[in-house]
């Protein structure tokens, strides 16, 4: 403490010439350029937002805020297309693959990290491999294999991709290698069963690991797009992107109609950012600079 | 295994033998059901997607012909697949660059003011994770050439200039995504709307991560502001700037779901100038039925992600100069 105090005086002395008032100005500048690139992210869900609020005549006139607030266009798309049904798939598919993230990724990471066994470095790189597949490559054997199986339009098709993802698989098992290996040493002298030791004692302790995942997992499979407008076939079978693309691309210029959707696909998942913001901006963090 | 000391009991040994035995066996329990998963639903469809791309398609297996690498010599002289292919290029030449100098030099800000800055981090970084899908519709509608607020901006501007009498700063309305020279472009500032908050999140973890005492101990030799960023925080940061080329990188190679929807009507653009790899496969496969050449499109898809990813490694790497 005392010695970077000095150094910090040592600091301010040599730079005492310089005016106190120009480190505000630069902090000033800073806050004036963020606040300005910060509009700019914002402003499309404004206008959004805006749009959706206004009626058929009123989205194509230039004035900025619609006249008179209207819900009709939510009440209209909610009424008019399978919106509900579509968030319903969107809900059942995302949450069925999260947990089976949370299970499988957290089981094989657990495996990987702290069981030993012959071959683990065979299994490990051939996960790994599987990473560096692009979706691309996958989804036409897919449908293929849904096509054979009768997969097609039902929620095992649109599920099965996501259930296990490689990346799910190294995060957890980045966590688990955190943990001190005396703490299951000594839970297995005390006779805890090897499914026990991961589900009583490595499970509990990597509770960050598990919050980031799930989240990322929810809002992969919510907005996932490319899968589902292939092996959903039917108009019941939907997820919210897929309903959107198809129902936005009927309504043609409908724009008050398609803001109205858009605004519906996009706030629960604002909503989820907002109240989960410390654990998601974290995840990103410890899955990109640390991995 | 080495003949037991006299001391050790014989039995120890045996028994601890069959407790690493016992750990094996029951790690391939854990590991039966997601390496069956592996196995079907990654390896086998990549294989199988290399497979597919050499014979020509019939929902009978028995009635696929082998063709070899024709699919691929179609490729090589289709000019639709030759357009893709530039404009996916561009695309990650416009856009990796492009969100990763705004994400460091946000982060830079970010990382100079005292209070908002988590307000901030969180602004910039939610449309990263909304539905692209959706986020693709707004800006088609605010690009749409005759109703879109963009041209309604332009146009007032035209007005106001000419009220208080300056023509020469007036600037034309524009078709955005009907016109062939500036679609492309128009998807691109979309892709980096996008991918900004991600680099600003990682830059701004990175930067929080470099010790407070380097820039102490530089500053004290005499370093200035340039110095200090170009000799301390950029070779520091390198881990994090290798990590944001590549995943981003990998990301604009494969886009998809912004230029299906941002254009829907017309999709891949006036003059097929928005296509991408990924929506001319899927065109391909599922809007002509021909999943064989759909399916080598993919496999040179997967080629270029390779080749690109370890092109990037390999020069990044190399770059550690302190």
């Amino acid at each position: 403490m005392r010695a970077s105090d000095k150094v910090q005086r040592q600091l301010e002395a040599a730079t005492a010439t310089r005016p106190r008032r120009r480190v505000n100005a630069w902090s000033v500048l800073a806050y004036v350029l963020l606040t300005v690139g910060a509009a700019a992210m914002v402003f499309p869900f404004v206008w959004m937002l805006l749009s959706s609020f206004k009626d058929a005549r009123e989205v194509l006139s230039p004035g900025f805020w619609p006249r008179e607030f209207t819900l009709a266009n939510y009440v209209e798309v909610l009424t008019r297309t399978s919106f509900p049904r579509w968030f319903f798939n969107s809900m059942i598919v995302a949450v069925l693959n999260t947990l089976s993230v949370l299970f499988f990724c957290a089981l094989v990471g657990y495996v990987l990290a702290r069981m030993r066994f012959p071959g683990k470095q065979v299994v490990f790189l051939a996960i790994l491999a599987t990473l560096m597949v692009p979706t691309e490559m996958l989804v036409i054997p897919w449908f293929v294999m849904s096509a054979d199986f009768g997969w097609v339009d039902t929620y095992w098709g649109l599920l099965f991709p996501g259930l296990i993802p490689g990346f799910g698989v190294f995060l957890m098992r980045q966590f688990f290698q955190t943990l001190p290996r005396d703490l299951f040493d000594a839970g297995r002298i005390d006779g805890v069963s090897e499914f026990g030791l991961f589900l009583r004692i490595g499970l509990p302790l990597v509770g960050p690991g598990l919050a980031a995942l799930g989240i990322f997992a929810f809002i992969g499979n919510w907005n996932a797009f490319l899968w589902p407008l292939i092996v959903a076939q039917s108009p019941q079978m939907r997820t919210v992107p897929v309903g959107i693309a198809l129902f936005s691309g009927e309504a043609g210029a409908a724009w008050h109609l398609i803001m109205a959707t858009s605004a519906m696909a996009i706030l629960p998942v604002l909503v989820v950012f907002v109240i989960f913001q410390r654990q998601i901006i974290e995840g990103v963090v410890l899955t990109g600079v640390k991995g | 295994m080495s003949s037991p000391t006299p001391s050790t009991p014989v039995r120890r040994t045996r028994a601890r033998l069959s407790l690493a035995r016992r750990e094996a066996i029951w790690a391939y329990v854990f590991l039966a059901v997601p390496l069956l998963f592996f196995a079907v639903v990654r390896f086998y469809p990549a294989i199988q997607s290399f497979r597919l791309s050499l014979f020509t398609w019939h929902v009978d297996p028995a009635r696929r012909d082998f063709i070899g690498a024709d699919y691929y010599l179609e490729l090589l002289g289709n000019p639709v697949f030759h357009q893709a292919l530039k404009n996916t290029l561009l695309y990650s030449i416009i856009t990796v660059p492009t969100s990763i100098l705004l994400g460091l030099g946000i982060a830079i800000l970010l990382q100079a003011i005292a209070h908002a800055r988590g307000w901030f981090r969180a602004i910039y970084f939610a449309p990263y994770i909304t539905p692209a899908v959706a986020v693709a519709w707004v800006w088609g509608w605010m690009y749409n050439a005759n109703f879109g607020i963009f041209n309604t901006l332009i146009v007032d501007w035209w007005e106001f200039t000419e009220r208080i009498g300056m023509p020469w700063l007036q600037i034309q309305p524009q078709a955005f995504l009907r016109d062939p020279d500036l679609a492309l472009y128009a998807v691109a500032a979309v892709i980096v709307w996008q991918q900004l908050g991600f680099q600003v999140v990682i830059f701004l973890a990175g930067l929080q991560g470099i010790p407070r005492v380097y820039y102490e101990a530089a500053r004290i030799d005499g370093a200035n502001p340039w110095q200090l960023f170009r000799h301390v925080t950029l070779p520091l940061l390198n881990p994090v700037m290798v990590f944001a080329i590549v995943i981003t990188t990998i990301y604009s190679l494969q886009l998809f779901d912004q230029i299906v929807n941002i254009n829907f009507t017309d999709q891949g653009g006036p003059l097929n100038r928005t296509l991408s790899i990924a929506l001319y496969m899927f065109e391909e496969a599922f809007g002509r039925a021909r999943l064989g050449y759909a399916a080598a499109v993919t496999v040179v898809l997967f080629a270029i992600i390779m080749i690109v990813t370890l092109i990037q490694l390999r020069l990044t790497q190399r770059r550690l100069d302190y």
